[in-house]
This record gives C-alpha cells, sequence and structure tokens, in this order.
C-alpha cells in the first residue's frame, strides 16, 4: 500500500496538475471584468495555501514537536527544514504570480499593501531560517535554535491572513471562505479553483518527500564520508 | 525569576557603566545616524520634520542592532557561560533581567535621539512629549525581541551579519505601530490604538522569551 501510494504520488501530481491547466486555460471562460487576467486565480491561491499554510504550518509544527521534550528528534528537525525551503519556493512564486496580476490591474508590480508586505516579510524569514541552519555546524544546536525561529516566524501567518481584513488594503478579501460564507465563485470556476488546491497540495506533498529523501541520503553520504576518513587516517597510523 | 531578573539586569548594566560603550561608541553612532539622515532628505525643513518619527524608528533600530551583539557578547567571555550554568539561574529570570537591561540602555538612547530629532529634524516638542509612553513601550519591545534574536544567534559563524537578517523582519511590525503612533501623537490624532498592539506585542515577546530562552541556552 505504502510502496503503490508512493508510486502513484508522482504521476497523480502531474496529471492533477495537467488537468488544472487544461481546465483553467481551455474550460472556463474569461472574467466579465478582468478577462483572461481572472485566470490566475486558479493558480496563485493553490500557491498561496502551499506556501503559507501547508509548508510553513508543516515547518511550523515539526519545529513545535522538536522543542517537546517527548517528541524531539532529528527527524522533526529534517522536516522542518525540508518544508521551510518548499516554504520559501511558493513564497517567491506566490510573490511572482501576485505582481504579475498587479500590473495590469493596480498599474504596479509592487503595492505597499498589508497582505503584500507581509507576504515579503515571511519569505525574509524563511531565508533567515536558512541562513541560520548554515551558520551552525552543530547538529543539536542548528536545531534547536532553528526551531525556535520558526515558532517564533509563524506569528506572521495570522497577521498574513487577517491583513484583508485588519487594514484596508488593494488586495482583495476572501473568495471562498468568506465571512458570511457565500462563494464569490460559480459553476466551472468554482471546481477548476478546487482542482488546483488539490493538485499543488500534491504537489507540496510530492516536493516534500523528495527533499526529504535527498536530506536522508546527504546525511548518509556524509556519515558514511566521515567513516572513510577515519579508517584511512587509522591505516596511516598503522604505517 | 524576578530576583534573577534584577541580579542580571544589574550586572550588564554595571559592565556597561564601567565600560562606557554606550556613552562612547551607540549613542554617537545614533546621533551621526540621525545627522546622515537629514542630510539625506536635503534642506527643505517641511519633509525632515514629516519624517522625523520614521527615521528616529530606522535609527533606533540600528542602534538595537548594536546594543542586542554588545549585550550577548557579554556573556561569551571566558568562563561566563558555564559560570552561569553552574550558579543554576532561572533561564526566564536570565531573559528577563538582559532584556530589562537593553531596554534601560534603549531608553537612555532613545532620550538622546529624541532630543536630536526635535533639534536637527524639527520634530514638535509637544507632540514628542506626548508620545513619550508609546515610544516607552515600543523600545520595550524592540528590547524584549532583541534579546530573543540575540541569543538565537549568539556565538554563530557571522552572528554580527545574521542577526540583522533574522531581526529586523521581527522588528518591522513595531517599526510601523511605533512611527504611527509617534506621527498620531504629533498631527494631534488618537495614540492609544497603537499604543495597545506595541503592548499586546510587548507582552507576546515577553511570554515567547520567559518559555522559550531556556531551550536556546541549554548545553
Amino acid at each position: 500500500m505504502k510502496l503503490l501510494s508512493q508510486r502513484l504520488l508522482g504521476p497523480l501530481t502531474l496529471v492533477s496538475l495537467a488537468l488544472t491547466v487544461w481546465m483553467g486555460l481551455v474550460v472556463t471562460p474569461p472574467d466579465r471584468t478582468q478577462g483572461d487576467l481572472a485566470r490566475l486565480v486558479y493558480v496563485h491561491p493553490a500557491i498561496a495555501w502551499v506556501a503559507l499554510y501547508l509548508s510553513f504550518g508543516t515547518a511550523t509544527v515539526a519545529s513545535i514537536l522538536y522543542l517537546w521534550r517527548r517528541t524531539r528528534s532529528l527527524v522533526a528537525d529534517q522536516v522542518a527544514h525540508c518544508a521551510m525551503e518548499v516554504s520559501l519556493v511558493f513564497i517567491v512564486l506566490t510573490l511572482i504570480t501576485g505582481s504579475i496580476w498587479g500590473r495590469p490591474t493596480w498599474g504596479v508590480w509592487w503595492a505597499w499593501d498589508a497582505r503584500l508586505t507581509s507576504s515579503a516579510i515571511l519569505g525574509v524569514l524563511a531565508v533567515g531560517y536558512l541562513a541560520l541552519r548554515r551558520a551552525n555546524d552543530d547538529p543539536t544546536l542548528r536545531a534547536r535554535r532553528s526551531a525556535v525561529f520558526a515558532v517564533l516566524s509563524a506569528i506572521n501567518v495570522p497577521i498574513i491572513h487577517f491583513s484583508v481584513l485588519w487594514w484596508k488594503t488593494l488586495h482583495q478579501g476572501a473568495t471562498v471562505f468568506t465571512a458570511n460564507r457565500s462563494l464569490k465563485i460559480h459553476g466551472s470556476m468554482a471546481w477548476t479553483l478546487l482542482l488546483s488546491f488539490v493538485a499543488f497540495t500534491l504537489l507540496f506533498v510530492w516536493l516534500l518527500r523528495a527533499r526529504y529523501r535527498l536530506e536522508e541520503q546527504r546525511t548518509v553520504s556524509q556519515t558514511s564520508s566521515l567513516s572513510v576518513a577515519l579508517e584511512q587516517r587509522r591505516r596511516e597510523g598503522a604505517h | 525569576m524576578i530576583r534573577t531578573a534584577l541580579l542580571v539586569a544589574g550586572k550588564d548594566l554595571r559592565i556597561e557603566r564601567r565600560s562606557r560603550v554606550l556613552l562612547w561608541q551607540v549613542v554617537p553612532f545614533g546621533v551621526i545616524a540621525l545627522v546622515l539622515c537629514g542630510l539625506a532628505l536635503g534642506p527643505v525643513g517641511v519633509s525632515r520634520a514629516t519624517a522625523g518619527p520614521g527615521l528616529f524608528y530606522l535609527v533606533t533600530l540600528l542602534v538595537t542592532l548594536l546594543m542586542i551583539t554588545r549585550s550577548h557578547a557579554i556573556e561569551r567571555t571566558a568562563g561566563t557561560r558555564s559560570s552561569v550554568a553552574t550558579l543554576g539561574l532561572d533561564p526566564a529570570g536570565v531573559f528577563l533581567g538582559k532584556a530589562l537591561a537593553l531596554a534601560i540602555e534603549l531608553w537612555i538612547t532613545g532620550l538622546v535621539l529624541l532630543a536630536g530629532s526635535v533639534l536637527l529634524l524639527h520634530t514638535s516638542l509637544h507632540g514628542t512629549v506626548k508620545a513619550l509612553p508609546s515610544i516607552i513601550v515600543t523600545l520595550g519591545a524592540l528590547a524584549a525581541v532583541g534579546t530573543i534574536y540575540g541569543a538565537l544567534t549568539a556565538g554563530d559563524s557571522g552572528a554580527g551579519t545574521l542577526l540583522p537578517v533574522l531581526a529586523l523582519p521581527a522588528f518591522a511590525p513595531l517599526l510601523i505601530a511605533g512611527e504611527r503612533s509617534f506621527r498620531a501623537a504629533l498631527n494631534g490624532g488618537g495614540v492609544w490604538e497603537w499604543w495597545l498592539i506595541v503592548t499586546v506585542a510587548l507582552v507576546a515577546y515577553l511570554s515567547a522569551g520567559i518559555l522559550l530562552y531556556g531551550v536556546l541556552e541549554e548545553s
């Protein structure tokens, strides 16, 4: 079952992404006011969902698990590290797709809007997390410090989420999870939006799994190369 | 915890009083930065007065970075860490003490920078006095955040360059709230809304520090 899910994950992700592209570009009609530009709605919110909630959320939960003595393990630290890398990629993609939509709509590539600025700050925090990891050679110290930093940085996520409600922003409010629970998107457009969320969630799982396997192999390689070096030194000493 | 906090704060402040790094290095750096900000804005007095609150907080952030590095460098001298570990001091108390010492140093530097802001940038004296409560709380919050981030980078390779990367994004909300509050005081608006936000941030960061400082100091 496990092997089957591992083998199916990649093709399933590619098929769902291809379906999203086909439905987003061919099946759905252009928007009445925004025209073809509205098709970005099948990409941008799903990417932001992965960046903010799935990846950053996984990194935060894994960091909390590391900080809690009962669940402390280097696996939690490695998962947090891998999730944060995936998060950084998707935060950058969120900002890029947002800018592509912002230029024709607002007339600028970048606006000092609360949602945009707080998202950019989250990106800087993710870079900071990775920089902090590189600054430490001791695995335990590195894991402990990065876990604390990830937990502190997670304060930004609810700020980003509620920024459109707390401040007067250029960025539009919620389309699906509105305050009065009424959908602002219908028909094939709503289904494509839903499919895009499924596709990008699968992509996140796929990427995280691949990145984690790479991290495992790197650790094994480091350990074995250290053993080889020690063995060589021993032989040199014997001669 | 409070006793440890007072003990650590007293120790840090005594070291500062004897070394006079604050007086001869940090405060002059802040004043020079403020003068340079005034020069960068050009000769129009009105723009300087308008930009006054923002520039005050910008310079304060730079000064805070210097102070955090200094505050944690004290703990890195030979034997200090092992002595603290042997004494079995409460980590929460150590955090509160270091944050308190940093806050007192920031308040002193802040007063000098505010005077500089009134004299050099022509910020209104009446508005500045009205903004004082919010400035005191904002600088306290900066000290709490700074103490946590200082401990995160202490002893790392390239800690001097890493600290700004980690701490400045965390300072950003405080910069925004502090600047808005200061500006509101200058323009005769309500300062309490922003003051409340900064107070919530102060309490949140103090709680985070009390909970997490022990993890950072584990050996």
